[in-house]
């Protein structure tokens, strides 16, 4: 889960990590009493979880009440790369001396934190990396041994941080890897981490992903997920236990199994359609869980015909069979389906979709002819349409 | 022979009270595999249609003589009960647990790595079936036959959808080996290709990966290196959009890095030939071994 720039930064307060103040608004109303509070010059600043929101017109400096309405009031409601701005953060404007780059990224790959520093903050990282690598501190923590101060000392000296600030610098990273490791993050990066003219090093941006699997021991970041941020079938979705991902095509998808799901977009994709969705029913599929999965790929209105494609191992083709008859009966489909059973229990599954004979439900024996099927479907209704 | 399961396999299931675990623990019993002993604290001296009980994992290697674990214990217990099986002094723990926070992953994967006498295979993969000897795990072990073809897989539907594709062209397998889709898999491709080379059953390995992180590209630099068999890959993930999770925890593309196309051409740099769907991909190994 990824968490806004100010939800990152309350996070980083929470940990003694120094961010310049600030306090969010929905409102212009709310955004003007706290550009008031907090006082001018100030800076409102747009809460999307994307990049690029200073190019986009999405950061700006108010240097009076004024200004602050007018921008206020431009940012809030303002689209950035479709996302939708319904939020901004009113911030104390800051004085920069200096910018620089500090992250912490859960490796997958060396299975261990990677700590980077670099003093050619404020730009883009990947760039500083690809053309000049050396000014890109790395190093790999031990996860069982933590950030030792000397390791903090290694990554500054490394970077050619200037000496007066060795140890604050340090310092800011083993809080960073505190906050890194106690709230279960995956990424939390400091795009600038800045140096005032008084020498104080501040993280002026924050990005944070946490682990979806830990949510459930940390109840207040849990509590961030922002729903507007989903898309209305993903919400839906996610209210529901599924993982779902809207994508551009008109051929819902429904198998079992990430793997076996993402190889289906492929095999249809092969066969000239164009998956609109991915949607993992998951192991052990029960049939309320398949007549929520069918609500969901049948409310977006793209969709010209459906492909279940499931390969029974926890999951029990009768259990999907029976779902899908219920599915049926409550939801009343109007599109084509094509349905592929191969595993645990699929002979009954079988016996059970050809007992209830369902209207517009064809069969197929393996995955490509399902796939085929299933784009010709799609390319008739599209005709008919 | 067979790699990591067999005959010699002596299981105990963690968390064989539960629903799921009672289920796959009978069923894994039922295909053959001398499943030996249970634990579920608080529930020592209980058994689960003849399969004792215990109340910690040393008694049931010290009772059963267990020498591996199969975890199936919700994800908030998993990482405690894959650290208690290694100190109890099982072999190989295979963990089923899907949801494992992704730091308790690494906390356990590290601590494990300073021992060189156990083997994690997950967590959040279907287990290993070695057909005709034993299965461990979640695996619809009636869809394969005992041969020569070795599965690693990241994906357990799609190691079932592959096997099953083999099966379909007369092949059998040495082992079946998923190794779950997690960030911080216990065992790598690499471990586990290392394991089919040195098989003497094991003819051919296939290997079916998906988008995300970089196994895949550090398997083909692998085998190019140590790998004499002739390995045939799969990769799903080609119509994944980027930025986007999808399901697996492994599954997540950012940037070039880690997309299937990336993964593709860095075995088939090394040698290895991928097949764009599954059908295609058993039908290269059919090319290779030749049609029985």
């Amino acid at each position: 889960m990824d968490l806004l720039e100010y939800q990152g930064k309350q996070l980083f307060a929470r940990h003694a990590i120094p961010v310049p103040s600030g306090q969010p608004a929905s409102t212009v109303e709310q955004a003007v009493a706290a550009a008031d509070q907090i006082g001018y010059p100030c800076v409102v600043k747009a809460q999307v979880l994307i990049g690029g929101r200073g190019k986009a017109g999405g950061i700006r400096v108010a240097k009076d009440r004024a200004e602050a309405e007018q921008h206020a009031r431009s940012i809030l409601g303002m689209d950035i790369k479709g996302f939708t701005v319904h939020e901004v953060w009113i911030e104390e404007a800051s004085q920069i001396a200096a910018e620089y780059y500090a992250s912490i990224v859960f490796d997958r790959a060396a299975k261990a934190p990677l700590v980077m520093l670099s003093k050619e903050g404020g730009v883009e990282i990947e760039q500083v990396a690809e053309e000049n690598p050396e000014a890109l501190a790395r190093l790999h923590v031990d996860p069982l041994l933590g950030f030792q101060d000397f390791h903090g000392r290694r990554l500054a000296f490394a970077a050619g941080i200037d000496a007066d600030l060795i140890r604050p610098v340090g310092a800011m990273l083993a809080k960073l890897y505190a906050a890194f490791v106690a709230e279960e993050a995956m990424l939390v990066e400091v795009n600038p981490l800045i140096v005032t003219p008084e020498r104080d090093v501040r993280a002026l941006d924050a990005k944070v992903t946490l682990d979806d699997n830990s949510l459930y021991r940390h109840a207040d970041n849990a509590a961030l997920r922002d729903p507007s941020a989903e898309d209305a079938q993903e919400q839906m979705a996610h209210e529901r236990g599924l993982t779902y991902v809207k994508l551009e095509g008109d051929i819902g998808i429904l198998g079992n199994g990430a793997g076996l799901v993402m190889s289906t977009l492929d095999v249809v994709a092969l066969a000239g359609g164009a998956p609109a969705n991915f949607l993992d029913a998951g192991g052990g599929s029960k049939a309320d869980a398949i007549v929520s999965a069918v609500e969901v790929i049948l409310s977006d209105e793209k969709v010209k015909a459906v492909l279940f494609n499931i390969f029974g191992g926890i999951t029990r083709c009768d259990e999907v069979a029976k779902g899908l008859i219920e599915a049926f009966d409550v939801v009343k489909p109007t599109v084509p389906f094509v349905v592929r059973l191969d595993g645990t229990n699929d002979v009954e599954g079988r016996r059970l979709l050809a007992e209830a004979n369902l209207p517009n439900v064809h069969t197929a024996t393996t995955m490509n002819e399902a796939a085929e099927k299933v784009v010709e479907l799609a390319a008739n209704a599209g005709a008919a349409a | 022979m067979s790699v990591l399961v067999g005959t010699d396999t002596r299981l105990v299931v963690t968390g064989i009270t539960g629903r799921e675990g009672t289920f796959h623990a009978l069923n894994n019993r039922r295909y053959g595999t001398q499943v030996v002993a249970g634990v579920t604290p608080g529930k020592g001296g209980q058994d689960v249609e003849g399969i004792p009980v215990f109340n910690t994992l040393a008694e049931a290697v010290e009772e059963q003589g267990a020498n591996t674990a199969m975890i199936f214990v919700p994800p908030r217990f998993a990482a405690d009960s894959i650290l208690e099986a290694e100190e109890a002094g099982i072999s190989l723990i295979i963990a089923i647990t899907e949801g494992i926070p992704a730091h308790d992953e690494l906390r356990v994967y590290t601590h494990l790595k300073r021992n060189p006498n156990v083997t994690l295979v997950g967590p959040n993969c279907p287990g290993i079936l070695s057909p005709g000897k034993a299965s461990v795990g979640i695996i619809p072990a009636s869809f394969f036959k005992q041969g020569n073809v070795g599965v690693v897989s990241r994906s357990g539907t799609l190691t079932y959808q592959i096997g099953n594709e083999l099966a379909q062209r007369g092949f059998g397998n040495s082992s079946i080996v998923g190794i779950g889709g997690d960030p911080v898999p216990g065992s790598s491709f690499i471990d586990i290709i290392a394991l089919f080379e040195a098989d003497p059953e094991t003819e051919l390995i296939v290997m079916s990966g998906e988008i995300g992180g970089s196994a895949e590209e550090e398997a083909a630099e692998y085998i190019a290196a140590n790998v004499t068999k002739p390995v045939v890959a799969y990769i799903a993930g080609f119509t994944a959009p980027p930025g986007k999770t999808m399901g697996h925890a492994g599954a997540i593309v950012s940037g070039t890095a880690g997309t299937a196309r990336a993964k593709q051409e860095a075995l088939e740099a090394k040698g290895v030939r991928v097949g764009r769907t599954p059908t295609e991909t058993a039908e290269l190994a059919m090319q290779i071994l030749g049609n029985r």
